[in-house]
């Protein structure tokens, strides 16, 4: 059985991770899913914020910048690289 | 034909501009419509309304200037607004004729996703490719004919920060506004539609207002959004209910909503990207944006650069400020003197220079600060490093409650809590820019320290330890600086709990690749906010300005006081030539009797001078005391008896009420009078040391002192203030709240010091 993993889970610069789905209809997953974060994408892990959180994401070709919270919303399968 | 032409030029045309944030949308607006634009807010929110205009072509095209947004779908009052305008719904602001859509050509995939819903609107569309330079540099080529077949609407491509491809934008403007309507790409299953069009009927039925088709189909997509509560649709009061059924129905039929409206826009952007737009660089590389950014966001160096950078920007905003905030003095200095020359002693020359000359001198002050300010928002926010500070900054600022965008806000309120109010506009969150504004101006600012320094020189021992690197006196202006930040973070906090309620905002942010900033959107940038603060903030500062000059002018007899002035003139007209005319006698050497004559004159003169001098201060103290202002003063004794203050200080407190700065002055006429003034040592520092009780008990002790600096540490003293948090939130009642409780901090502040201090000290 694969275990459930979120972004938040990353924690390694250069990981990469599938889009399984975000989480929740309220204004957060919404927003999340405007950005692009949608089933089958794929997110890379740019770098991590001097107190550990937020993160900084490529996803879609741009950088964007995510609390751990916001993260965990996005639920993922990590790619070898 | 003639008649053609003639009816193209009386129409005036209307294009509303829309984007992504970070597209350059304001440099497009501005290259547009040449800069002019006519601001102010749209009623009832926060959300600014910009309209400029610009000629091409022998037509006049008004350009109005929409916020920019991520997507369509309203959340909230102030996102409802663009959807209104874009509908024709907003009040005196007829529909647009077409819909400017600017992208980040290096960046498309996201940017089209609100394309995609402009395009149900039912206008026509224009997509503008901007920053086809950064485009370029990232190895990204578009086809440009391919890619406008396939979305099926006019594009063109621009440089707006060198002002590349306006003309063509202008042209294409022109072309698309008189076209037909984008048809909309209904790209959701059939299902949906059909249920928007039941939708449709139901509220029909329901006796609501005409719905418009865009907003039947985001009342359905957007749960807990905007347009359900609007009260301008008239909505029947079970449309929640409804909703939630018509979402139950077209999830059984695999429509899941809000999941489905994001993945088949972003398939249907894939589609139409794919072979249009090439690659060169694959998608895993490590950019040179990426590179600066392990060093800037770096746990170590990056810190060190912000910490260097703020340390910077606080510096010269103190700093280089100050000799140009002196310059506006001398300069106001000037023109007082030059009124004062050309208008006689009276109730209008004390109008014009007290009142008017005054009044525009203190709004002007400000300027230098808010333009060093804005220099340093504007390069940060155009080169890209804002958003690295706020990364940098957010976990830190969520412990108080707040995100790290409002660093920069709240530290520049250390200089001056109006550039502080205004750089909360970089928030988009409208709860967190609103706690950010009520909370900055208990930030110390530089207008506090001459209090402190007064207070502190003169009543605080001169104590130092460890040779003399910690004195008393340092440690105490120290904590008075720190008072303020240590307020603000449990006041932030019983915001957040109470007026500002809600889920914590999403700091969902996109960190835009890092570039030079340009010169022209530096400078017009800070340009425009000055220009927002002279003229909207600005007046009002003047009028309180004005207000408080009548407050303490009227209703006191001036007319001994006007005679003295004049008498005073007349005799300065003779002691200064008589000066020099002695001053060229000594210089020939000439000891004759003509000499010794003059100068014995001129002794009595200047000795008659003095005497009107002193006779002049202690009338004009008089005239306070028995002003409005001064009845007020000695009306509120009791209340501030508590705090260790007699009415002098109290009318000290009051006249600073507009800005704080003015207490030195007030206190100085104050204390003129009374018989308290040491002749032997007539400046401030020994008259207030020597202030006494009627009962000759020194009105000055340290807990006094102490009472004076912390009411001057949290009191909301600066109408300016105020009068920019009106204008930042739209509302009167916000800078209201803020006087309220920061007046009512600062008396309980000020009762404690004085209470426990003469406790503790007896």
């Amino acid at each position: 059985m694969v275990e459930r993993m979120t972004l938040a889970d990353l924690n390694q610069v250069g990981q990469r991770a599938s889009i399984v789905e975000v989480a929740g209809d309220d204004a957060v997953a919404v927003r999340l899913m405007e950005m692009g974060l949608t089933d089958g994408e794929e997110v890379t892990v740019i770098g991590f914020a001097p107190l550990g959180d937020p993160i900084e994401y490529s996803i879609r070709g741009y950088r964007l910048s995510l609390r751990k919270t916001e993260a965990s919303r996005v639920s993922v399968t990590l790619l070898s690289n | 034909m003639s008649e053609k032409t003639l009816q193209v030029e009386t129409r005036t045309l209307s294009v509303a501009l829309i984007g992504n944030p970070n597209t350059g949308k304001s440099t497009l607006f501005n290259g547009l419509t040449g800069g002019r634009a006519r601001t102010g807010n749209f009623p009832g929110v926060t959300v600014e309304k910009k309209i400029g205009s610009f000629q091409h072509a022998g037509q006049t095209v008004q350009v109005i200037d929409l916020p920019g947004t991520y997507s369509l779908s309203p959340r909230s009052a102030d996102e409802l607004v663009s959807v209104d305008v874009l509908l024709g719904r907003q009040p005196g602001l007829n529909r647009p004729d077409a819909i400017v859509c600017i992208v980040d050509a290096s960046n498309l995939e996201r940017n089209l996703y609100l394309f995609s819903q402009l395009r149900d609107l039912g206008l026509p569309v224009l997509l503008v490719l901007n920053m086809q330079d950064a485009a370029k540099r990232n190895g990204i080529q578009i086809d440009l004919p391919s890619l406008q077949s396939r979305l099926g609407v006019e594009a063109v491509s621009a440089i707006a920060h060198q002002q590349q491809g306006l003309n063509e934008v202008r042209d294409a403007i022109l072309r698309v506004a008189s076209s037909q309507a984008t048809p909309p790409t209904r790209l959701l299953p059939e299902a949906f539609y059909t249920e928007a069009d039941s939708l449709g009927n139901w509220l029909k039925e329901q006796g609501a207002s005409d719905v418009p088709q865009f907003l039947r189909e985001r009342l359905l997509l957007d749960v807990h959004g905007a347009a359900e509560h609007e009260s301008s649709l008239n909505l029947p009061g079970n449309i929640s209910d409804y909703l939630t059924q018509a979402r139950q129905r077209l999830a059984e039929s695999g429509c899941r909503i809000p999941v489905i409206e994001t993945k088949v826009r972003y398939n249907w952007i894939r589609r139409q990207l794919d072979g249009a737009v090439q690659r060169t660089t694959s998608d895993h590389v490590v950019t040179l944006s990426d590179r600066i950014d392990r060093i800037l966001t770096h746990k170590v160096y990056g810190v060190l650069f912000f910490i260097a950078l703020m340390f910077v920007i606080f510096q010269t905003i103190f700093t280089w400020a100050g000799p140009l905030m002196e310059l506006v003095e001398v300069g106001q200095g000037y023109v007082s003197d030059l009124a004062s020359s050309l208008i006689p002693p009276g109730t209008f020359r004390s109008l014009v220079v007290d009142g008017l000359i005054a009044g525009v001198g203190s709004v002007v002050i400000f300027l230098p600060q808010i333009m060093l300010l804005f220099l340093y928002i504007a390069i940060m926010e155009d080169c890209g490093y804002m958003a690295r500070a706020a990364f940098l900054m957010d976990k830190l600022m969520t412990k108080v409650g707040l995100s790290g965008k409002s660093f920069l806000p709240m530290m520049s309120s250390f200089a001056c809590a109006i550039p502080g109010v205004m750089a909360t506009r970089t928030i988009e969150n409208r709860r967190d820019r609103m706690v950010t504004m009520l909370v900055a101006p208990l930030m110390s600012c530089s207008a506090r320290l001459p209090v402190y320094v007064l207070m502190v020189g003169a009543f605080v021992p001169t104590v130092s330890w460890l040779g003399g690197a910690l004195s008393l006196q340092g440690l105490v202006l120290f904590l008075m600086y720190s008072l303020g930040t240590l307020v603000a973070i449990p006041v932030a906090w019983l915001l957040k709990k109470t007026f500002f309620k809600g889920e914590t905002p999403p700091f969902v942010m996109e960190l835009p690749e890092y570039k030079w900033p340009s010169l022209w959107i530096v400078l017009d940038r800070v340009k425009d906010r000055s220009k927002a603060f002279l003229v909207e903030a600005g007046t009002l500062i003047f009028c309180v300005t004005i207000l408080i000059w009548a407050a303490g002018y009227f209703p006191g007899d001036h007319t001994e006081q006007h005679r003295l002035e004049a008498q005073m003139e007349q005799l300065d007209e003779q002691i200064i030539p008589a000066e020099e005319k002695l001053a060229e006698l000594e210089e020939a050497g000439e000891t004759t009797g003509e000499q010794a004559s003059l100068a014995a004159q001129l002794e009595v003169w200047q000795a008659q001078r003095e005497e009107m001098d002193e006779q002049a201060n202690l009338l004009s103290g008089q005239l306070i005391q028995e002003s409005f202002l001064g009845r007020a003063g000695k009306g509120i004794e009791p209340f501030v008896k508590p705090l260790g203050w007699d009415w002098r200080i109290g009318i000290g407190a009051i006249a600073s009420f507009p800005a704080r700065e003015v207490i030195i002055a007030t206190m100085g006429t104050i204390f003129s009078l009374g018989g308290d003034v040491d002749e032997e040592s007539p400046g401030l520092i020994s008259t207030l040391q020597s202030a006494t009780w009627p009962d000759g008990a020194p009105l000055f002790t340290l807990p006094v002192a102490l009472s004076v600096m912390v009411f001057f540490a949290l009191c909301a003293q600066c109408g300016a203030t105020l009068m920019v948090i009106r204008r930042e939130s739209n509302s009167w009642r916000w800078p209201i709240f803020t006087f309220v409780y920061m007046t009512v901090l600062a008396y309980i502040g000020a009762l404690l010091v004085y209470q426990i201090g003469t406790a503790i000290l007896g």
